[in-house]
């Protein structure tokens, strides 16, 4: 077995395991949790809509604040909107997603993947750059934080790499690709990074508490 | 003792022109990578070189390989430059055969003891001596006995240099590779199922030529024709890149003669000249015919995934265990979700 037989088999298989286990046992776990008895009298009814509505809302920066986070949200945006297109809109991925899923959905050519891809890179980089140079951000910055960014920056990089190949050969350069992408698979779940499949989850669940008790969403 | 012809006298025999032959020398300086300089180098060596004595042996093989090299093109300058090898033993071309096909072999070995060259198609089974022989001597011993005072070996074809069919899961007969057996003499792997007849003649020539094996990869290929990638070379790269891809092979993507990666081209990770040197005396290669490539030059490409399956695929082994880890999941969140309702009802009461 070479290398990238061992990634796209048992290290993927393995990768594969652990994040489903790990996502499952995070959000039945959160969901299991006991609620809080709330003796309040609730100020609106907090139904789904309340839930949905905060999930919007929170994609935006409030007012008050714009100003001052308009660079790091953007950078955000471009980071998120590139890593989303290289994963699910590159053909061989949609390819790899049909493997298992059943179905395939239209990609985008590959350069603007690779342009979208290098965006993402850029912006994650400076993102970086502004947690090491801001007092707070680093105060409040620890081993999760750091590790969760290379895990997904690490992926970006050796994928933009097969077409560029920097002296490896292709099926070695996709097979640290595939290692990668494993890599991420594994801590997902258990660090920071779960906010992708937890983040409509909590910010549903703070709508739904805030307008229970009249906040202004 | 008889006097061995040289190539540039067999080459006028067979009426070669001066012209023809530099063309063909000019060809193989192109084909192997060297510069235009190195030209007249060739066509010194070749000409001046004495017939080399080639042993060729058949093992667990389907005669493809043969096939490939005698129905290239001929009459070409390439086949004819093949043809002033000494070929002493071949035993599906030779006329001889039984006792007389094994002395030919014989005195083959020990006219030119130390100098000649042994080409092997096929694979060599190791789980029992008695799955393929010739002449009642087993595939191991023979090669083993002509590899011993063999100047160079020349893998031809997937199941030599790889184990190729035969050697795919579960090898029945234990099939190994050349290089798995001979590891005292250099060994040229020439993959391929089959092989390009260009690339087993171009290493020949480079064999005459400077007397030594040309670069090999990791896998013991020739570099020349096997240091770029089929998808690197291929002329429906771009089409790739646009995001243009058949779906079916009868689609319009398929008319239009889009890139072949859904339907599970294997070029991105296939090291052949394909792409270049092509076949049928350069008319066209499997992808231009329609058909995404196999992988045949790859070790183990039988195994290597299904055909038709795209590269990018996963190699998950089942959905059940998938399903099994979800399970495990739900049991592992519902034993994290009782311990915080412990802790909570701790607090709670201790609140």
């Amino acid at each position: 077995m070479d290398l990238l037989e061992f990634a796209k088999g048992p290290a993927l298989q393995v990768a594969a395991y652990i994040l489903v286990a790990g996502s499952i046992w995070r959000l039945v776990g959160i969901v299991l949790l006991k609620e809080k008895p709330d003796y309040s009298e609730p100020r609106q009814s907090a139904g789904l809509l309340a839930a949905l509505k905060v999930i919007y809302t929170r994609s935006f920066t409030a007012a008050p604040f714009k100003a001052a986070t308009l660079y790091p949200k953007m950078l955000a945006y471009v980071m998120h909107i590139g890593l989303f297109a290289v994963v699910f809109l590159f053909v061989p991925h949609i390819m790899f997603f049909e493997g298992f899923l059943g179905i395939e959905w239209p990609g985008l050519p590959n350069n603007i993947i690779y342009l979208l891809g290098v965006a993402a890179v850029v912006a994650s980089f400076a993102l970086l750059v502004r947690r090491l140079t801001s007092p707070v951000l680093k105060l409040i910055s620890n081993f999760d934080d750091y590790f969760s960014w290379f895990a997904t920056v690490l992926p970006l990089i050796t994928g933009l790499m097969i077409p560029v190949r920097m002296g490896l050969r292709y099926e070695t350069i996709l097979a640290i690709h595939i290692l990668s992408v494993a890599l991420l698979m594994i801590w997902l779940p258990f660090g920071k990074l779960g906010h992708t499949f937890l983040v409509f989850v909590t910010r549903g669940t703070t709508g739904m508490v805030f307008e229970r008790r009249g906040a202004k969403t | 003792m008889k006097r061995t012809p040289t190539v540039g006298e067999v080459l006028r025999a067979k009426g070669v022109s001066r012209r023809g032959f530099l063309k063909y020398c000019a060809t193989t300086a192109s084909i192997l990578a060297l510069p235009p300089s190195m030209i007249p180098r060739i066509a010194e060596a070749i000409e001046s070189a004495r017939r080399p004595s080639v042993i060729w042996l058949s093992f667990q093989e389907c005669t493809g390989c043969t096939e490939s090299l005698t129905r290239s093109a001929a009459p070409t300058v390439e086949g004819l430059i093949f043809d002033t090898i000494s070929l002493d033993y071949h035993h599906t071309l030779q006329a001889a055969a039984g006792d007389q096909a094994e002395a030919a072999r014989h005195a083959a070995m020990e006219e030119n003891d130390g100098g000649y060259l042994v080409l092997v198609d096929g694979s060599i089974p190791m789980g029992n001596p008695g799955f393929s022989t010739i002449a009642g001597i087993s595939n191991v011993d023979m090669l083993k006995e002509t590899v011993a005072g063999a100047a160079a070996v020349v893998a031809i074809g997937s199941c030599a240099a790889f184990g190729g069919i035969p050697g795919a899961n579960p090898n029945p007969t234990g099939a190994v590779s050349v290089m798995d057996l001979v590891t005292d003499k250099p060994v040229i792997n020439v993959p391929g199922c089959p092989p390009i007849p260009t690339v087993m003649t171009a290493v020949l020539a480079h064999f005459l030529t400077f007397g030594a094996i040309p670069d090999l990869d990791k896998h013991g290929r020739p570099m020349t024709f096997f240091g770029t990638t089929i998808h690197d070379r291929c002329y429906r790269r771009p089409f790739y890149e646009q995001g243009k891809f058949a779906n079916t092979f009868d689609d319009e993507g398929a008319k239009a003669g889009w890139c072949l990666f859904k339907l599970g081209c294997k070029g991105p990770t296939t090291y052949n000249a394909c792409a270049t040197a092509k076949w049928n005396s350069g008319t066209s290669f499997p992808i231009e015919a329609g058909h995404p490539c196999l992988g045949c030059s790859e070790p183990n490409f039988w195994d290597a995934g299904g055909f038709y399956e795209p590269l990018s695929t996963g190699n998950f082994d089942s959905g059940e265990k998938l399903a099994g880890a979800a399970v495990a999941g739900v049991a592992l969140g519902a034993v994290a979700a009782a311990a915080g309702r412990r802790r909570q009802a701790k607090f709670t009461k201790e609140g």
